[in-house]
C-alpha cells in the first residue's frame, strides 16, 4: 500500500506540491489527472527519488517503509518503477544488457539469484512477444533512435520484466496511437495482481477506457482537489478541468 | 579452466576497490649506479652482450639526446625530471637461465600470481609443454613476461617457431637474429626522432621482438605484460614487430605497476613494420599506477609508438585503453607508405583525480588510396585533464587518400577538462578528410534513469561510460575487452556523488 500524507515538495525554492494526501491500497490502480503544471510529474519524481526536488514536508511510505529515506535504486529494489514521460537515451548501451543489469541489481538487493544471459534472454523475448514488440528492440541501444511510441513501449517492456509492486506511469499514453495505447494498457493490465498497484498519470480518458482505474484523483495547484470513481474521468473529459478547479477554489 | 574464464576471474578480482597491484617484490636487484653517461650505456650494452653495431647505435642516440630538449607542447605539467637521478639498468639476479620453475625466483612467481597474469599460469612459466589435447583446443595466448628489464620467461616459443614466428625478448633477438634486428631497428622511429625516443634508443634494456614470415597467420595472440618494479628505475622498453608479405599478427600489451610515492619515468618505443598485404593489430590496456587522489605519485608514460605500412594493402591497427599513469604522452601513429594501405587508431583514455593525458595519433598518408580511421573517446573526471591531439597529413602524392576522424569527450563533474586538438594538412585535392567531434556530460537524467531501474550510481556511470566507449572496446580481442570494461569502472570509482 502506498500512503502519502501532506507531501510538499519544491524545486529551486519554488513550491510545486503543497500537501498531497493519497492512499493506494494493494491491488488497486489509481489515475491522477489534472491540468498542465499541476504537479503530476513532480509527484512521480518525488516518489521515485529524483534529487533535484526538495521534499519540504509530509511523508510517503510503501508497504510500511519510508520511501523518502531511500536512494532511487533502493526504491527500485523495493518495487517502485517509474515509466518516464520522456524516456532517456543511453548511447552505446544495449537494451537487453541494460535490462539484465537492472533486473539482476534488483534481484541481488532482494536476496534472489541473478539470471544468466540465457535465462534473461528467454524471459525478455517472451515478454517482448506478449507486448507485440519486435525482438530487435532488445538489441538496440536504450531508446536511441526509437520513435516516441517505441520509447513508451520500451518502458512498458522494462516494467513487464522488472515486475514492480508499484508502477508509476507518467503520461505513458501521450503521443501514442490507439493500437499502441492498447498495448500499453494491456501491459499494465497483465501485471494486475493482489500485490501490484499503479499510479497512472494521464491527461486523457482514452487510456482509462482500456485501463480501468479503481479511483481517479484530480491534481491542481499541488493539491488533490477531488477524488472519485472511474466516472470522474469521463466527467472531466466532457467538462474540462476548469470547472472542477473553480469548484475547489 | 578455459582462458576466458580465467580472465573473468582475474577481472573479478580487479574490481575490488583501490589499486590492487600496489605490492613490491623483494628480490635482489643488480642495479647500475644512478645517472646517465656513455659508461652506463657501455655497461648496459656489455651486460646484454651486444654486438658493436648496437653499442654504436646507442651512443649515436645518446649524442643526439644530449642536444635535444624535453618537449613542452603537450598539455601536461610536471616537475622537472632529473635524468641523472635514475637507474638505467636493473636486472633480477638469477643463477643461469630460468629453464624450469625451480630456477625462477619464487618471489617473482608470486608477483605474477598476484597480478593474475593469464599465462597458462605458473606451469607455463616453468616451461611445461601445453601438449595435451584439452590445452590445444583453447585459443592460446603466448606471453613474454617482462620483469623490470629482463624477460624472465617466454612461453609457447616452440609452437610459434614451428610456424616460423619469432617471438622473444629483443635482447635475445639481437644475439640470435642480428641481421633482422639491424635491418628494422630504428627504421620506423629513428634514434633522434624525439627526446624520449632518443633516450630510449640510448638505454633500452629489453622488450619484445616479433617476426612473422611471409604468408603466415600467427597461430595465437601474442601478449606481453610489462611491469615496473624497482624503486626509481626508469623503464625503457623497446618493441619491434615485423610482419612480412601477407602475414597477420595480433599483439596484446597489458601493463600494471606496483604502487609507490615517487614518480617513475617510462619511455618506451614500439616500432611496427607491415609489408605488402600484411596486417598488424596492436592492442594495449594500460593501467599503471595513476597516483593517489591528491595527485601524488604515479607513472609518467612518455611513449613513442609508430607503425609503417610499407607494403601495398598493408594494415596497421592500434587499439588502446588508457586508464592509468599520472601523465600519458602517447601518439600511436601510422605512416601509410603503401598504396591502398590502411591505418586505424581506436582509443579510450580515462583520466580521474589529477591525471593528465595528452594522447592521439598521427596518420601520415603517402601512398595512393591510403585510408585511415581515428576513433577517440576521452573521459575526464575529478580534476583531470584529457587532450586528444591528432595529425592527419595527406602528402601531395597520396591521391584518393581518405581519413575519417571522430573525437568524443565525456565529462564527469565540473572540475575536469577535455580538449581536442586536431591538425589536418591536406596537400592533395582528391583526398577526403572528415572530422567529427562531440563533448558531452553524463547527464543527471541518464544517471537517474539508470538508478530508477535499480542500478547503483557507480554501476550507472560504468554502464554509460562503457556505452560511450563501445566503438573502441569492440575492436579489442575478447579477453581484453572484458578486462577493459572492468578497468573503466574501477578507474572512475568515486568520480560521482
Amino acid at each position: 500500500m502506498l500512503e502519502i500524507r501532506g507531501l510538499a515538495a519544491s524545486i529551486n525554492d519554488k513550491p510545486i506540491l503543497k500537501g498531497i494526501d493519497l492512499t493506494v491500497p494493494e491491488g488497486e490502480i489509481h489515475a491522477i489527472m489534472g491540468p498542465n503544471g499541476s504537479g503530476k510529474s513532480t509527484l512521480a519524481y518525488v516518489l521515485s527519488g529524483r534529487e533535484e526536488f526538495d521534499v519540504t514536508g509530509g511523508s510517503a511510505s510503501f508497504n510500511g517503509v519510508d520511501l523518502l529515506a531511500m536512494e532511487p535504486e533502493e526504491r527500485a529494489a523495493a518495487g517502485v518503477f517509474l515509466a518516464f514521460q520522456a524516456p532517456i537515451e543511453l548511447p552505446g548501451v544495449n537494451n537487453a544488457n541494460f535490462l539484465r543489469t537492472a533486473l539482476n541489481a534488483i534481484r541481488r538487493a532482494r536476496g534472489e539469484s541473478e539470471l544468466d544471459a540465457v535465462q534473461f534472454l528467454k524471459l525478455a523475448r517472451s515478454e517482448a512477444k506478449r507486448l507485440a514488440m519486435p525482438e530487435d528492440m532488445l538489441k538496440r541501444n536504450v531508446n536511441v533512435g526509437f520513435s516516441g511510441g517505441e520509447k513508451k513501449r520500451n518502458e512498458v517492456l522494462q516494467m513487464a520484466i522488472l515486475r514492480p509492486r508499484l508502477a508509476i506511469l507518467d503520461e505513458t499514453d501521450s503521443g501514442l496511437d490507439i493500437d499502441a495505447l492498447k498495448i500499453v494498457a494491456d501491459g499494465v493490465n497483465a501485471l494486475r495482481a493482489p500485490d501490484f498497484s499503479a499510479l497512472v498519470i494521464t491527461h486523457h480518458q482514452r487510456l482509462l477506457d482500456h485501463l480501468v482505474p479503481d479511483r481517479v484523483h484530480v491534481l491542481a495547484h499541488g493539491r488533490i482537489i477531488r477524488s472519485g470513481g472511474p466516472d470522474l474521468a469521463r466527467e472531466l473529459e466532457k467538462s474540462g478541468y476548469a470547472q472542477v478547479v473553480a469548484e475547489a477554489a | 579452466m578455459p582462458v576466458v574464464t580465467e580472465t573473468l576471474d582475474t577481472v573479478q578480482s580487479v574490481t575490488q576497490s583501490g589499486y590492487k597491484w600496489g605490492f613490491e617484490t623483494h628480490i635482489e636487484m643488480d642495479l647500475a649506479p644512478k645517472g646517465l653517461n656513455e659508461d652506463i650505456i657501455r655497461l648496459i650494452s656489455d651486460r646484454k652482450q651486444e654486438p658493436a653495431w648496437l653499442l654504436d647505435w646507442r651512443l649515436k642516440a645518446y649524442a643526439a639526446w644530449l642536444k635535444m630538449e624535453e618537449p613542452h607542447w603537450a598539455r601536461v605539467d610536471h616537475p622537472k625530471i632529473d635524468y641523472q637521478d635514475l637507474h638505467y639498468y636493473a636486472a633480477p639476479k638469477k643463477k643461469q637461465g630460468p629453464k624450469s620453475l625451480d630456477e625462477v625466483d619464487p618471489e617473482l612467481l608470486r608477483t605474477y600470481e598476484k597480478l593474475g597474469i593469464p599465462l597458462k599460469e605458473r606451469a607455463i612459466l616453468a616451461g611445461v609443454d601445453p601438449g595435451d589435447a584439452e590445452e590445444a583446443a583453447r585459443t592460446p595466448v603466448a606471453v613474454d613476461a617482462v620483469f623490470d628489464s629482463v624477460s624472465v620467461a617466454t612461453t609457447f616459443r616452440e609452437t610459434l617457431s614451428k610456424a616460423g614466428v619469432i617471438f622473444c625478448p629483443i635482447s635475445e633477438a639481437v644475439r640470435d637474429y642480428p641481421d633482422l634486428v639491424q635491418q628494422y631497428l630504428g627504421s620506423v622511429v629513428p634514434v633522434a626522432d624525439n627526446f624520449y625516443a632518443a633516450l630510449n634508443s640510448a638505454v633500452f634494456t629489453d622488450g619484445s621482438f616479433v617476426f612473422i614470415p611471409k604468408g603466415v597467420r600467427c597461430p595465437m595472440e601474442l601478449s606481453t605484460y610489462f611491469r615496473i618494479n624497482a624503486r626509481s628505475t626508469g623503464q625503457f622498453e623497446r618493441t619491434l614487430i615485423v610482419a612480412e608479405e601477407g602475414s597477420y599478427v595480433s599483439y596484446l600489451e597489458g601493463c600494471t605497476a606496483p604502487m609507490r610515492d615517487e614518480n617513475q619515468l617510462h619511455a618506451a618505443v614500439v616500432e611496427l613494420v607491415a609489408l605488402d598485404d600484411a596486417q598488424i593489430k596492436y592492442s594495449t590496456v594500460q593501467n599503471w599506477y595513476p597516483g593517489d587522489a591528491e595527485g601524488r605519485g604515479g607513472i609518467y608514460n612518455f611513449v613513442t609508438k609508430r607503425g609503417a605500412c610499407r607494403g601495398a594493402r598493408s594494415k596497421i591497427s592500434w587499439t588502446q585503453v588508457e586508464t592509468g599513469s599520472a601523465i600519458t604522452w602517447k601518439y600511436p601513429s601510422c605512416v601509410l607508405q603503401g598504396e591502398d594501405s590502411v591505418g586505424e587508431f581506436y582509443s579510450v583514455a580515462v583520466t580521474n583525480n589529477h591525471q593528465q593525458a595528452d594522447t592521439g595519433t598521427k596518420m601520415i598518408h603517402l601512398g595512393r588510396g591510403s585510408r585511415s580511421t581515428i576513433v577517440s573517446k576521452g573521459i575526464s573526471a575529478g580534476h583531470s585533464n584529457n587532450t586528444y591531439r591528432g595529425l592527419v597529413r595527406i602528402a601531395p602524392q597520396a591521391a584518393g587518400a581518405r581519413n575519417f576522424t571522430q573525437c568524443d569527450s565525456l565529462l564527469i563533474g565540473d572540475q575536469c577538462g577535455a580538449h581536442t586538438v586536431p591538425y589536418i594538412e591536406s596537400r592533395n585535392r582528391t583526398a577526403k578528410v572528415e572530422h567529427e567531434a562531440t563533448t558531452s556530460k553524463i547527464a543527471e537524467d541518464q544517471l537517474f534513469y539508470c538508478r530508477q531501474r535499480g542500478l547503483s550510481e557507480e554501476d550507472a556511470v560504468g554502464l554509460i561510460v562503457n556505452g560511450f566507449c563501445k566503438d573502441v572496446l569492440k575492436e579489442l580481442p575478447m579477453e581484453f575487452a572484458v578486462e577493459a570494461q572492468k578497468l573503466l569502472a574501477v578507474s572512475l570509482e568515486g568520480s560521482v556523488g
